[in-house]
């Protein structure tokens, strides 16, 4: 069945340059606990990718192998590789900190840091070495535009970003990831936490996003994945089931499992 | 409502009313916040008791000892036969030598122990080491005077030849040594309790370790830190058997660390353990002298306030 996926994403686009992420026969354990099995996936520039599957088939751990945050639980382990940008992640010469400056994180609950908003955006940039108040002030008010936040904080980057609702919060990290210009975005459940109207501005700076960025999200609303993402990827108990176009896999599914979880059969 | 059921049982609504139509209970009821207060007073009552006693004691003294005298006065003779002097800057001196030293010590160490601790130490270490750090803070005071006197003293006329039998050096660093635990083990709590989802984002951006620790993590818990600081200066200045033991009882108005000195606890010391008479002007002066002790640490305290009220990231 894989081949037949890497056909297709082939056919729909012969440049081998523009791939982004290449997982291949990538396996995972926490401890004895087999997380992910014989993980291929292909992850294309300036694309969205979603990541569907209920709760433990791993979608979350896979996101989080992408910049190796999965590896701050002590007992992980892994096998197989990952190619970023033809490089593999798990390379004993490649930094994590390079890495992760180069992918940025959104996560399920918004996590600001306890200082001002302007300290929030520059806290990047700063820890990169870029130190001039005038470079740093652009940097500041393009990535809450680019996070459409600018209009509702400009006029308060001093307070802190713990006094803002939990929408604009999460919008606040979506302006700090962007504060570095990354070349990808991960996103974990990036709306679970926040309302619907949240939701939905999240939703909509996602598809703005999108030109620019590529981005993978993991979501466990179906709907959310339908309506943003361009190639969905449907995991269960650690594999991938399917993967395919968005339209696809929500109109004509090849696997009976995908068309059980998509109509709600189970999940 | 409750009905009895076919074994004759009474409900359980039936047996719950029987109960609370007891007077007793209802009384008890009454009498216990009564009684909490009574009992919560008696640590209030007795505050209030101190200070007052501190304050009537001190007033005498300042009848027979001029206020400005006191306060300005850059000698401290007591025991002189024809002339007393009570100067307090000279003690006051004493104290601030051996605090400072104690914080030279004890902050940086202090607080490295803390972010060692806290996002280094695996759980395993830490839960090693956080109760040797509690034990050390529980070893009596007079044996880290007799450690300070005995070892620290000698040990450190092998580098500073000039260094006296009883300085203000040695006394500070055990007194540093003493209060080092204090502020790592409350410094790890306050940087412990921050949230780890903060610590992810920063990492998630590309930071190393230490940027987390020292540009999130610390911020974050500055206001608990700043306040273990400054709890365990409260003891320094407080600290009175190491500084009675090592640091001497010569009150001198300099910022010599290699010679005898007299902090304001040694004073107080010396004259209780002497025979000072009941009413002489030196039995007033260890109150005059104890107030002003707790005029510092009251100060202390508001200062810790106003500083982690100024500088509290909230999360």
């Amino acid at each position: 069945m894989m081949e037949k996926v890497l056909e297709k994403a082939s056919s729909m686009n012969n440049q081998s340059s523009n791939i982004v992420y290449n997982t291949q026969q990538l396996n995972l354990w926490y401890g004895n606990h087999h997380a992910l099995k014989n993980i291929d996936l292909e992850i294309k520039e300036n694309e969205v990718t979603a990541i569907i599957g209920p709760s433990g088939c791993g979608k979350s751990t896979y996101i989080k192998t992408l910049n190796r945050m999965v590896e701050l639980v002590p007992t992980v382990k892994t096998s197989g590789k990952i190619l970023y940008r033809e490089r593999n992640i798990f390379d004993a010469d490649y930094g994590v900190e390079e890495l992760r400056t180069k992918v940025g994180m959104v996560f399920q609950k918004p996590n600001p840091f306890p200082k001002s908003i302007y300290d929030n955006i520059a806290y990047g940039p700063r820890i990169h070495g870029i130190k001039n108040k005038k470079i740093l002030d652009e940097i500041v008010e393009k990535s809450l535009r680019g996070a459409a936040i600018w209009d509702e904080v400009k006029d308060r980057l001093n307070t802190n970003a713990y006094s803002l609702s939990g929408g604009q919060q999460q919008r606040i990290c979506i302006a700090r990831c962007l504060a570095i210009e990354p070349d990808v975005i991960l996103m974990d459940e990036p709306t679970s936490a926040l309302d619907p109207i949240s939701t939905l501005k999240v939703e909509e700076l996602i598809q703005e996003l999108k030109e620019d960025y590529s981005i993978i999200i993991v979501t466990h609303n179906m709907q959310q994945a339908a309506r943003i993402s361009d190639k969905t990827a449907f995991f269960l108990n650690g594999e991938v089931v399917e993967f395919d176009n968005t339209d696809v896999i929500f109109s004509t599914p090849e696997d009976k499992r995908t068309e059980d979880y998509i109509s709600g059969r189970f999940g | 409502m409750a009905q009895k059921d076919v074994t004759g049982q009474p409900s359980v609504q039936e047996l719950i009313a029987k109960s609370n139509s007891k007077k007793q209970k209802k009384v008890i009821e009454k009498l216990i916040p009564f009684i909490l207060l009574l009992i919560a007073s008696v640590s209030v009552l007795t505050t209030i008791g101190i200070v007052f006693t501190l304050i009537v004691e001190t007033v005498i003294f300042f009848t027979k000892v001029p206020v400005l005298e006191f306060l300005f006065g850059t000698e401290w003779f007591p025991f002189a036969n024809t002339e007393q002097q009570f100067g307090i800057l000279p003690l006051v001196v004493g104290t601030l030598k051996v605090t400072v030293i104690a914080a030279i010590v004890a902050v940086p160490f202090g607080i490295a122990s803390a972010i060692f601790l806290s996002e280094y130490a695996s759980e395993n270490l830490r839960r090693v080491i956080k109760p040797i750090l509690e034990v050390l803070a529980g070893i009596p005071t007079i044996v880290y005077g007799f450690f300070a006197l005995t070892f620290v003293t000698p040990l450190l006329q092998q580098f500073i030849p000039d260094l006296k039998i009883f300085n203000a050096l040695s006394p500070g660093i055990v007194v540093g040594i003493m209060i080092l635990p204090m502020i790592a083990s409350l410094s790890e709590d306050a940087m412990t309790s921050v949230p780890n989802s903060i610590r992810e984002g920063a990492l998630a951006m590309g930071s190393t370790k230490l940027e987390v620790a020292l540009k999130v993590v610390l911020p974050a818990a500055l206001s608990g830190i700043v306040a273990s600081v400054v709890l365990a200066l409260s003891r320094a200045i407080g600290e009175t058997m190491i500084v009675s033991l090592a640091g001497g009882s010569t009150p001198k108005f300099d910022w010599d660390v290699t010679d005898s000195i007299q902090t304001m606890t040694a004073y107080i010391v010396q004259v209780s353990s002497g025979d000072a008479g009941y009413g002489t002007t030196i039995y007033y002066s260890i109150y005059s002298v104890g107030f002003t002790l707790f005029l510092f640490t009251l100060l202390m305290n508001y200062l810790a306030h106003v500083i982690s009220k100024k500088y509290r990231e909230e999360y």
